[in-house]
């Protein structure tokens, strides 16, 4: 396999005006041309200037990867797109809530997992517990499969470049 | 804004203007002078704006498919947006292909659809579509305009967008509330956003880079396309000086035809599927290619891991999600294509004196034993007319005119583009991305309410014609002399052709079966119709066309099972094109990977 044709995750974040049928426009973008969406999340970041920030996981080629980008970039409503895992050093973070229903016993179990794997209790009933766990979607995965929970709900892949590397609209946009 | 341009009475203070009223304005400001359109119940209050007003023409069509083409022809041949005004639902969904037409095309489009009020949106009501959901595959951009104080703005916007950057088509989908109620009125400046700003100028520093590679090619190869023609008319101008400045050769894409003049002798022809030997062979030879405006498409590239092994590539292209989309480049410029050849020009002139002419001689004698295969070249022998004499024929009886030509998809696309020749730009207009069979005609209907004066031919085949034949009475109705000529070899002959090739002739549903009087048809749309069925006639059914006013019909009875070549069957390179029937002693069995190639 040539290095180009090799798949690799990467991490996208993309600066948006909060406009009716934006969030369309971008998942139009990817189910139109087949390619992968392992992760999405939007929230409004900006109320003033009326932003909103979209992270988006996608596995794909070199070549595929600059197309998403290109084509992320000319969306009208868009202001700027980054490429987290090119352009530098970046924090990831997911959040989880997690279901483990059970006797007693199966229960205390799971509270020590979850002590030590700083999952938080945010609710319990006498046969369940539902535990809010945050960190990278590797620990996620490490704690749901050691907890065997009956229900799982991700929030998907925020991220956010470390120390001086800023994203916003005000830059001079171009693409 | 002059007087006669204001809308009804000059509002003294615009609040008390409707939403239509707004909407006209806008388009008076952005300096429309043609609708192609087609009334309904949501977009009455427009119509009767436009009824009040003698500035913008409207052209009623026969079906709204046919006001997107009608609108793509007039864009493509004058380089101003197109407009287009429907209704919703029905109205708005009848737009679809001609939306994507456009947009495969890059074509300047603004698309004005009407729309049920905006507190029944989402209640199924009559005549309710979701529009904007629909199109947004098949637009550069759309909106749905859901308060009044955004109206003017969004339709300055669909203006700028269509036609900045790549064109592409814009729906704006109007509520009739939206219409009806009062809104403010925006100056132009209002369409500018900050989020969308293509970029023009090209990095200087990579264009050095190309210029420096393409002094040192020893077998270079310019191939230019549809791009070029839509950054203008002096984008044109730059490419032919530069490459003059060369001495290198050219080749043109289906949608660059034009770009360059088709007369000057480093003109290789067209490139790709049907293109010529000497430009397919020197593309797969090539040591340097510089791509401008053109997207590397599969009907071009053959094969991918057969096109041009050997070669640098460079890529000129406002679009940069066109750039290493198909093809890896070597050095990419992201510009316009006018900008681009300036600065190339520009950069040429500097190292031209240093740079070694003979070095090319090898590369042009090579080129020049591949243009005496003369791969065009066909024999007009026996009874029945040849398609590609046909063709022939008319090109040479209307070369001085210099006609606008359209066509439709099929076999007569390709002889036409193969044996008519281009000098100027935006004088050819055809489907190509979308392949849209039923295009020419009402493409023809636009481009002919641009140019009253001029020859305005649609070149087409009977199956697509009928696609589109109602726009008969338009032009009727428009008083617009198009000639049709139609090239009625009695199949879908580009099917048949493949059928033959790759479907062991068997010709399922590709047969023409039960098709009309050709001149009694246009006889009853009160047009003219002739016909010519053997060579001897075809003269003077050319000129008898030519020579009447109006609206013609000219039935041009072929042979029916004549063959486009040359042809790169799908799934092979450039190298392994065939030149006719005697070639590899007949079909070729095509490769499993080429068979599931459209
Ligand atoms: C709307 C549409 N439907 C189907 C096709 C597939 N198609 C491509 S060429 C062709 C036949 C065209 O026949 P005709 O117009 O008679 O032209 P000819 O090839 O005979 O010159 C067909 C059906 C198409 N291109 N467009």
């Amino acid at each position: 396999m040539n290095i180009e044709d090799e798949e690799k995750r990467h991490t996208i974040v993309v600066l948006v005006d909060n406009e009716a049928g934006v969030l369309a426009r971008v998942i139009g973008l990817f189910s139109g041309r087949g390619y992968n969406i392992d992760s999405l999340t939007v929230a409004e970041v900006d109320p003033v200037r009326r932003l909103s920030r979209i992270n988006i996981v996608t596995t794909g080629t070199e070549l595929v990867i600059e197309q998403i980008k290109a084509l992320l970039s000319k969306l009208v409503p868009v202001h700027r797109v980054q490429d987290l895992t090119i352009e530098g050093p970046h924090v990831e973070r997911e959040l989880a809530l997690v279901k483990v229903n059970g006797d007693r016993e199966r229960l205390i179990q799971a509270l020590r997992i979850a002590d030590f794997m700083h999952a938080r209790l945010v609710d319990s009933t006498p046969g369940s517990l539902v535990f809010e766990v945050t960190g990278s979607s590797d620990e996620l995965d490490a704690f749901i499969s050691l907890v065997e929970p009956v229900e799982v709900s991700r929030a998907g892949v925020v991220a956010i470049g470390r120390g001086e590397m800023i994203l916003d609209g005000t830059a001079q946009d171009d693409g | 804004m002059t007087a006669q341009q204001t809308i009804a009475q000059p509002p003294a203070d615009t609040r008390s203007m409707t939403g239509a009223q707004v909407v006209l304005q806008a388009l008076l400001d952005q300096g429309v002078e043609v609708i192609f359109g087609y009334p309904g119940g949501a977009v009455l209050p427009l119509y009767d704006a436009l009824f009040q007003q003698k500035t913008i023409h409207h052209v009623l069509v026969r079906h709204e498919q046919a006001a997107v083409h009608a609108a793509e022809g007039y864009a493509r041949s004058t380089g101003k947006v197109g407009v287009v005004l429907v209704t919703s639902g029905p109205g708005a969904t009848n737009t679809v292909t001609g939306l994507t037409d456009a947009l495969m095309d890059s074509v300047p489009v603004v698309c004005l659809t009407g729309q049920v009020p905006t507190h029944m949106i989402g209640n199924d009501a009559f005549q309710e579509a979701d529009t904007v959901g629909i199109t947004r595959p098949c637009t550069k951009h759309n909106y749905l305009v859901k308060k009044p104080e955004d109206l003017a703005r969004i339709v300055h916007e669909a203006f700028h967008v269509a036609s900045s950057g790549r064109p592409g088509p814009v729906v704006v989908d109007l509520p009739k509330n939206i219409l009806m109620g009062e809104a403010p009125y925006a100056e132009k400046e209002a369409g500018r956003r900050r989020t969308y700003n293509p970029r023009r100028e090209p990095d200087p520093a990579r264009i050095e880079e190309a210029v420096r590679l393409l002094a040192r090619a020893e077998r270079p190869i310019f191939y230019v396309g549809g791009g070029v023609i839509n950054s203008g008319p002096l984008a044109c101008a730059l490419l032919t000086e530069l490459v003059r400045a060369t001495g290198y050769p050219i080749t043109l894409t289906l949608m660059g035809l034009g770009a360059f003049p088709a007369g000057d002798p480093q003109y290789l022809g067209m490139l790709g599927m049907h293109g010529t030997y000497e430009a397919n062979m020197a593309m797969h030879d090539c040591d340097v290619m510089v791509c401008i405006g053109a997207r590397f498409d599969d009907r071009v590239t053959g094969r991918l891991d057969g096109f041009s092994p050997g070669s640098r590539k460079i890529h000129v292209d406002i679009d940069p999600s066109s750039i290493n989309k198909n093809v890896p480049v070597d050095i990419a410029i992201v510009g316009d294509a006018e900008r681009s050849l300036e600065a190339m020009l520009e950069a040429w002139k500097r190292v031209a004196p240093t740079v070694d002419r003979a070095r090319i001689a090898p590369w042009w004698d090579q080129i020049e034993r591949w243009r005496a295969v003369d791969s065009l070249r066909f024999r007009q022998s026996g009874t029945a007319i040849k398609p590609q004499y046909a063709i022939k024929r008319l090109y040479e009886l209307t070369r001085d005119r210099e006609p606008f030509i359209t066509t439709d998809v099929g076999q007569h696309q390709m002889w036409a583009a193969q044996h008519f020749r281009f000098e100027k730009p935006r004088r050819w207009l055809t489907s190509g991305g979308l392949g849209t069979m039923g295009y020419g005609f009402p493409a023809a209907l636009g481009v002919q309410m641009a140019h009253p004066d001029a020859l305005v031919i649609n070149i087409s085949g009977d199956a697509s014609w009928v696609m589109n034949m109602q726009e008969m009475s338009t032009a009727m109705q428009h008083r617009l002399p198009v000639k049709v000529f139609l090239v009625n070899n009695g199949y879908m002959g580009m099917v048949r052709q493949w059928q033959d090739f790759f479907h062991g002739s068997r010709r399922a549903e590709s047969y023409m079966d039960s098709m009309p009087d050709f001149v009694k048809l246009a006889e009853a749309f009160g047009a003219v119709g002739l016909r010519a069925t053997t060579p001897a006639e075809l003269d003077e059914v050319i000129e008898r066309m030519l020579a009447t006013d109006g609206l013609v019909l000219a039935d041009i009875v072929v042979e029916e099972v004549e063959n486009v070549y040359p042809m790169i069957p799908g799934g092979a390179a450039h190298n392994e094109i065939k030149l006719s029937p005697e070639d590899d002693g007949g079909h070729e069995p095509i490769s499993e990977d080429g068979m599931v190639l459209v």
